[in-house]
């Protein structure tokens, strides 16, 4: 059981896969400009990462080690594709403002890392619970940096305005407040993480 | 169950297998969701329609057809109809004189020729200044920049053209390309008038 | 750390201190401060004034407060970062934006970094580009100077920016020179009479704090002079091949904080190269870069963004143009 439930929280503070592996940058830096889109692609992810890494950990003894990367690439990318469709079918919105992002989590490099380095060595419901560990870690980093961003970009969360959006700060909005408020978060887990040790 | 070797025969069996079983995955999501993604897209388009005429029940999207204007571009028209009586078009726009790329707007008109509503429907101005062309020009509190439900006449355009529209505060470049498209716009809505009373005589 | 710090020997005790070089560098720009005084009036005595008291209040804060170090305050060197922010600010700027301004020059573009001396990119100019960014209508209205023509104060387009929309509108240089937008000469581009940021109006008195500079040898000549040869030539051979869509050098040089930068921006000790040859290449590059993104991109300045970029590239430069160490065998 603690090993279940280790799997299961790993991926949210401690090996948190934005702010503390650093993994999957292109997205967290790219959908993150409101906290819905960053919500979004988050739960995107995480729904991809729970189904690759149960689908390789099913197949693991079945899949030769010589073409293992081959074979997990071509199952994320069928499941990422299974993700784009059902959005572009169920969330009209959310997919156009997420655009080329979507079928860009097969690049992800957490969902490769998952896979290899867990998935392919674990039983399927740990692989299961990992995979919706890391992406419930992946959505709340960038629900807090899409927040953030929002909230300094435009003055508001979640489309709750909290002040005039007047006085916004457009750099948040765009790439490079993406990197800014990044960096301060990082630094801010890591203080977190050094005081409690 | 012990661990396949990484034969040939092994490889190509585990590989041929996996995509096969993907593939099967992958067709049936797409029959599954073949019907509502056409719809969605069916559905943004009347919105969009929608948004910017007066109210209609017709299906402006099959009633769809193409007028030419002076320089050459063919711009999409969609007619709207309440009970079959002809209520204002919507005319997709565009102009290539946008700061950066092209611009497509959505231009309603009624059948008096005003501005019912617009909606920016593609551009890539600069965030903050030339992307504030869809609030900017329909604030109907500030009747200098307002398009909407203005009588159309030779000052449909900015003020530094010798028009009487004010433009976005920093972003002249973007305003006058916005008027530009309004002006396309007009020029088939003008057209459509046009062979609609020769139809009817 | 040590590995990393590259120094010529010998090593000798200079009379320059942190604290006599940025005085001297307030001494240079007085005259381009009285001159925005006198052109902007009140606004830009507000906008200075702020600049100047909210980086030095930031820089105390953090230091004592977040990095917990004994503040350097007095070194004047956040005196010098809020003097060359606000210079590069609009004099009708709001007085929240130039206080996020500061915020971002001491906190992002330089404490972040570990303070003086450890920071790669000029902070004052980074606390303009995110104004720039962030707020794109109140940093690109301009007030035109107080005239006894327009005693009003009004706005406008900077020269640069007028000459970028009239190409854009299918003008050609002539056809822009005769419009009714386009009413200033050399001759006010030199003396101030044009619209723009505090500091980038008057040609004048900016060279008058670079002469000042030389002969107390805070700066050397290599990086403004390269910066300006390379824009003229550049520039030049542009305006040569087809003076209707590229406007002469000389327009170049007097307009768009081209001086501000060269001299006062560029030159920054810690964040340009070391050596007369890394010097050469480093204002070669802004140079080139600046004419770029004026003729080419979509802002119509490119000072700022040339100078951060190059500013990036100086890590590299130092790298491969070491100075010759004192007594090397090759």
């Amino acid at each position: 059981m603690s090993k279940n439930l280790k799997a299961l929280t790993n991926g949210i503070l401690k090996e948190n896969p934005v702010f503390v592996l650093l993994l999957g940058m292109c997205p967290t830096l790219g959908t993150t400009s409101s906290a819905i889109n960053g919500f979004g692609m988050g739960i995107a992810t995480a729904f991809v990462l729970v189904c690759s890494n149960l689908g390789i950990s099913l197949l693991k003894n079945f899949i030769p080690d010589k073409v293992r990367i081959p074979a997990f690439i071509v199952i994320i990318a069928s499941f990422v594709t299974v993700v784009e469709m059902l959005m572009q079918a169920y969330t009209p919105p959310l997919y156009e403002s997420l655009g080329l992002f979507i079928p860009l989590i097969v690049v992800n490099c957490i969902l490769l890392a998952r896979a290899e380095s867990f998935a392919s060595k674990n039983s399927p419901f740990v692989s299961a619970l990992d995979g919706l560990g890391m992406g419930a870690g992946f959505t709340l980093a960038l629900t807090i940096l899409g927040s953030v961003r929002e909230f300094l970009g435009t003055g508001k969360i979640f489309d709750f305005t909290i002040y005039p959006e007047n006085y916004g700060l457009l750099t948040f909005v765009l790439a490079p407040g993406a990197f800014i408020v990044l960096g301060f978060l990082i630094v801010t887990v890591n203080r977190l993480k050094t005081a409690k040790n | 169950m012990e661990k396949l070797t990484s034969s040939l025969k092994n490889m190509l069996l585990s590989l041929a297998l996996i995509s096969t079983v993907v593939a099967g995955l992958l067709a049936f999501v797409y029959v599954l969701t073949k019907e509502p993604i056409e719809q969605a897209a069916k559905q943004k388009q009347e919105n969009a329609i929608r948004e910017v005429t007066p109210d209609f029940n017709n299906n402006p999207a099959e009633e769809q057809f193409e007028i030419e204007i002076s320089n050459g571009d063919k711009l999409a028209v969609f007619p709207a109809r309440q009970d079959g009586k002809p209520v204002g078009i919507a005319v997709e726009t565009n102009t290539q004189k946008g700061f950066s790329g092209e611009i497509k707007i959505m231009v309603g008109f009624d059948m008096n020729g005003m501005i019912k509503n617009y909606s920016v429907l593609k551009h890539a101005e600069t965030p903050g200044l030339g992307s504030k062309m869809q609030e900017w020009f329909s604030d109907e509190s500030k009747p200098n920049q307002n398009v909407i439900n203005r009588k159309w006449n030779a000052s449909m355009k900015v003020k530094k053209d010798g028009g009487e529209i004010d433009a976005i505060t920093a972003a002249t470049i973007s305003s006058r390309a916005f008027m530009d498209a309004l002006n396309r716009a007009y020029e088939v809505y003008l057209k459509v008038k046009e062979t609609n009373s020769e139809t009817a005589e | 750390m040590n590995k990393l710090i590259i120094s010529p020997s010998p090593h000798v005790h200079g009379k320059f201190s942190t604290k006599r070089l940025m005085r001297d560098v307030v001494i240079a720009l007085l005259p381009a401060l009285l001159v925005s005084f006198y052109f902007f009036g009140l606004g830009a005595v507000k906008v200075v004034g702020l600049s100047v008291i909210s980086c030095v209040a930031f820089e105390y804060l953090i230091q004592r407060f977040l990095l917990k170090t004994a503040p350097s305050t007095n070194d004047l060197s956040a005196v010098v970062t809020g003097l060359i922010l606000s210079l590069n600010l609009p004099s009708n700027l709001p007085w929240w934006i130039v206080i996020i301004g500061s915020l971002i020059a001491i906190g992002v573009g330089k404490m972040v970094f570990g303070g003086l001396g450890n920071n790669p990119f000029n902070p004052a100019l980074v606390g303009r580009v995110f104004l720039l960014i962030a707020r794109p209508v109140e940093m690109t209205t301009w007030p035109l100077p107080l005239t006894l023509v327009t005693p009003d104060a009004t706005t406008g387009a900077t020269p640069l920016a007028i000459v970028k929309e009239g190409l854009k509108n299918g003008l050609t240089i002539d056809q822009i020179k005769e419009s009714s937008d386009y009413t200033f000469s050399y001759l006010d581009t030199l003396f101030g009479q044009i619209g723009g940021s505090l500091g980038e109006v008057s040609a004048v008195a900016l060279l008058l704090g670079f002469a000042y500079l030389l002969v107390r040898k805070v700066i050397t000549w290599h990086i403004p002079v390269s910066i300006f040869a390379t824009v003229i030539v550049f520039s030049g051979i542009l305006h040569f091949a087809s003076p209707d869509r590229f406007i002469d050098p000389v327009f170049h040089l007097l307009t768009g904080g081209m001086i501000l930068g060269a001299v006062y921006m560029a030159t920054d000790y810690v964040t340009s190269p070391m050596t007369p040859k890394g010097m050469a290449v480093y204002g070669v590059g802004i140079g080139l870069l600046t004419i770029l993104i004026r003729t080419f991109g979509s802002y119509p300045e490119g000072m700022s963004f040339a100078i951060l970029f190059m500013n990036a590239i100086v890590p590299l430069i130092n790298k491969y143009m070491k100075p010759k160490l004192f007594g090397e065998v090759k």
